[in-house]
């Protein structure tokens, strides 16, 4: 039998650290690992003993990507412990926020770390130099996002102005309202960017997936709703634990999650866009009609395309939130202590990211649960590799590599979150 | 053309967010990447240069014999080496650790303890390497970050102020927090480089940039006792981002065991 070996020391261009073996008998795949080596930080054990005060400023702490994801996570779930609800001005500003890191996060993930596998480069920064200006208005919306979360969080990186409750200050109107020409070049342009992007060479490929997503009564969802998916999941957070599971396996140094008695499920972007399309702005829709997406998409390498109409919506909701902008009189609801156990669901930008606190109470954090949504997708990720096998074969070593990475890139994996580097090893 | 000096862009435990910084300077990113090459950078690109390199930015800390041994040769590689981050340069939010038992710790994280290969701490990559200059903060500031490159290519010493946060809260005008309103602020006792981020948010600095040079932390520590703080809300507040830096591990001990009231017998770092 012949014997071939793909090898990948390190994968590039995702957030953190992992590995990667496909094992083939002949031209059948046997096995497929993906091993996350990123050093585990034990943010669960660390938080014990903490004040639940510090609880957003530590979590942020296990992503300098989606820290904002962290932040509204966790406010939520002790909120929902100590039975606060943030309403009005505080909660549209947090959506404000969030769609600064969405607008940071996707166009980061769309133009520097998945774009690049599509055209042939290695980089970015080599990718500028045949299309310099796509990159630059790529740079340029990136910041537009940055400087929204900035305004409101007081830092793009680990923001400081998030507390439970609210805000420590809210942000002046003429502050935000100096965002918004940039804002609407981005909602313009990113719309603009859709039908080239949209002729890029994707991979014929698709898997019949449980997706799994907030959905809000109203609202594309960013912080609330309940957890449902196309099989008929239809839960509240608070439900979480009924439903799903994380069991640790040997390879990794993440914890991987499943729907007990289903399986694997697919979180994030593509999730969110086909079970809530109906929750995106007439624009927004029309401009998805007008490059041929249409939903449901089961075509994972299109996720990159569900990005790029996320984008557009976190533009349209920022501008909207702003332009409807008048300072709340106080910048935060009361926070008592009271011992209880809360549950908090928020949509980071590469799926849901779920929190549960049980408090003391003295306002310390007695237990802490994270599940991000990178160990969510783990196994989707495995079985997509799994289904794609086939296929690499016979392709040049190269190529079969390269086709591997994208799959895995795909879900914008952040393995600081699950716990970066992948190990391709294609063995026969 | 002369030949462009090569950076490497290198990850240890950490979240990602400093090297993001370096990402996340728009305006001058393709710039950079004309008067450097970015020979290594795994974040970014697919293409792995070899070394060795000219500079090397280090983000994150030491928690594992694999990457006890990586940092070796990743200062083997490297003319400068630069660590950037509380990270890099302290241990980061995950050297609490240090003060815990690392068993229990894993137990409460994962299901199967036996899976998993750590070291009991987290310590500053200077632990283990020489270290030739360091950028503080959780996250860096990204203009510190530009600031130490051009620099260190043009071989002169970055202008990174080494004085406390409270200088520069002065220096934008906001109202003392601890003085108006009895919030509890580290910022007399904190590296500069945020520009006195928090206090201009309305809360007291929590530490981000570590500790400044000769930190007074007894002080600062009775005075916000005197204000009535309690004893396990100021132990907190020095064991944050930057927990396992000297002084304020050693503050924070001084609160768990009581001994808060004792004068400083020494100034400066160790």
């Amino acid at each position: 039998m012949t014997t071939k070996t793909i090898k990948v020391d390190v994968l590039s261009r995702v957030e953190g650290e992992g590995a990667l073996l496909v094992r083939f008998k002949g031209n059948k795949p046997v096995e497929v690992k993906l091993t996350i080596y990123e050093p585990p930080r034990f943010f669960e054990g660390l938080l014990r003993g903490r004040s639940q005060m510090e609880v957003p400023d530590i979590t942020a702490r296990i992503c300098g990507i989606c820290p904002v994801a962290y932040q509204m996570s966790a406010c939520h779930a002790i909120e929902d412990a100590l039975g606060v609800r943030v309403e009005g001005t505080l909660r549209a500003l947090r959506r404000l926020l969030y769609c600064g890191e969405w607008i940071e996060s996707h166009v980061l993930h769309i133009f520097m770390l998945h774009a690049p596998d599509f055209l042939g480069f290695d980089d970015v920064l080599r990718m500028a130099k045949v299309y310099p200006d796509e990159v630059k208005a790529a740079l340029r919306m990136k910041k537009a996002g940055n400087s929204l979360v900035d305004v409101v969080g007081g830092r793009a990186i680990h923001p400081v102005n998030v507390r439970l409750g609210g805000f420590y200050r809210a942000p002046d109107a003429d502050g935000l309202r100096a965002l918004l020409p940039e804002l609407r070049w981005g909602r313009d342009t990113v719309l603009a960017t859709l039908p080239w992007l949209a002729k890029l060479p994707f991979p014929e490929f698709s898997r019949d997936y449980e997706f799994v997503a907030l959905r809000h009564p109203d609202e594309y969802p960013l912080c609330e709703g309940r957890l449902v998916s196309n099989r008929g999941l239809d839960i509240a957070v608070r439900d979480y634990d009924v439903h799903f599971v994380e069991d640790h396996v040997p390879h990794s140094n993440a914890l991987t999650s499943r729907l007990r008695g289903r399986g694997s499920y697919h979180v994030g972007p593509l999730a969110r866009v086909n079970l809530n399309f109906d929750r995106l702005s007439d624009d927004v829709r029309r401009a998805a009609d007008a490059i041929g997406f249409t939903v449901p998409c089961t075509n994972p390498f299109k996720s990159l395309l569900a990005r790029g109409l996320e984008t557009a919506f976190a533009f349209e909701e920022a501008i909207a939130i702003i332009e409807g902008y008048v300072p709340p009189k106080e910048p935060f609801v009361a926070i008592v202590p009271k011992a209880s156990t809360g549950y908090g669901c928020s949509e980071a930008p590469r799926g849901i990211l779920v929190h549960r606190y049980t408090v003391d109470d003295a306002g310390l954090v007695v237990e802490a649960k994270i599940v991000p949504p990178t160990a969510q997708n783990q196994r989707c990720i495995e079985e997509d590799l799994f289904a794609l096998a086939p296929s690499l074969v016979d392709l040049p070593h190269a190529q079969a590599t390269l086709r591997a990475e994208q799959a895995v890139r795909n879900y914008d994996p952040c393995i600081s979150c699950a716990t970066h580097f992948l190990r391709l090893t294609v063995e026969g | 053309m002369p030949k462009r000096p090569r950076v490497a862009v290198w990850k240890f435990a950490s979240c990602d967010g400093c090297q993001l910084s370096l990402l996340d300077c728009e305006d001058e990113l393709l710039a950079v990447a004309e008067a450097v090459e970015i020979a290594y950078f795994p974040e970014a690109s697919r293409a792995f240069g070899k070394g060795p390199y000219d500079v090397s930015l280090v983000e994150g800390s030491i928690t594992t014999p694999h990457d006890a041994e990586r940092i070796r040769e990743v200062r083997r590689s490297s003319k400068v080496l630069v660590t950037i981050g509380a990270c890099a340069t302290s241990g980061g939010i995950q050297a609490l650790k240090n003060f815990r038992n690392v068993r229990e710790l894993i137990a409460t994280v994962y299901a199967r303890p036996e899976y998993i290969d750590t070291l009991t701490t987290s310590t500053p990559i200077r632990d283990h390497v020489p270290v030739d200059l360091e950028l503080r903060g959780c996250p860096i500031n990204k203009n510190q970050l530009l600031e130490l490159l051009n620099a260190t290519l043009n071989g002169r010493r970055p202008n990174l102020p080494s004085h406390a946060v409270c200088l520069e809260c002065k220096q934008r005008g906001i109202p003392c927090l601890m003085v108006t309103q009895a919030i509890p602020c580290l910022g007399p006792v904190t590296h500069a480089g945020c520009g006195a981020l928090c206090p201009a948010f309305a809360r007291g600095c929590f530490g981000c940039y570590g500790p400044s040079d000769a930190p007074n932390t007894v002080p600062l520590a009775q005075h916000f006792r005197s204000t009535g703080v309690d004893s396990g809300t100021v132990e907190r507040l020095f064991l944050g981002f930057n927990a396992n830096a000297e002084p304020f591990r050693t503050q924070a001990l001084r609160m768990s065991l009581g001994a808060e009231a004792k004068p400083s017998t020494s100034k400066g770092e160790s």
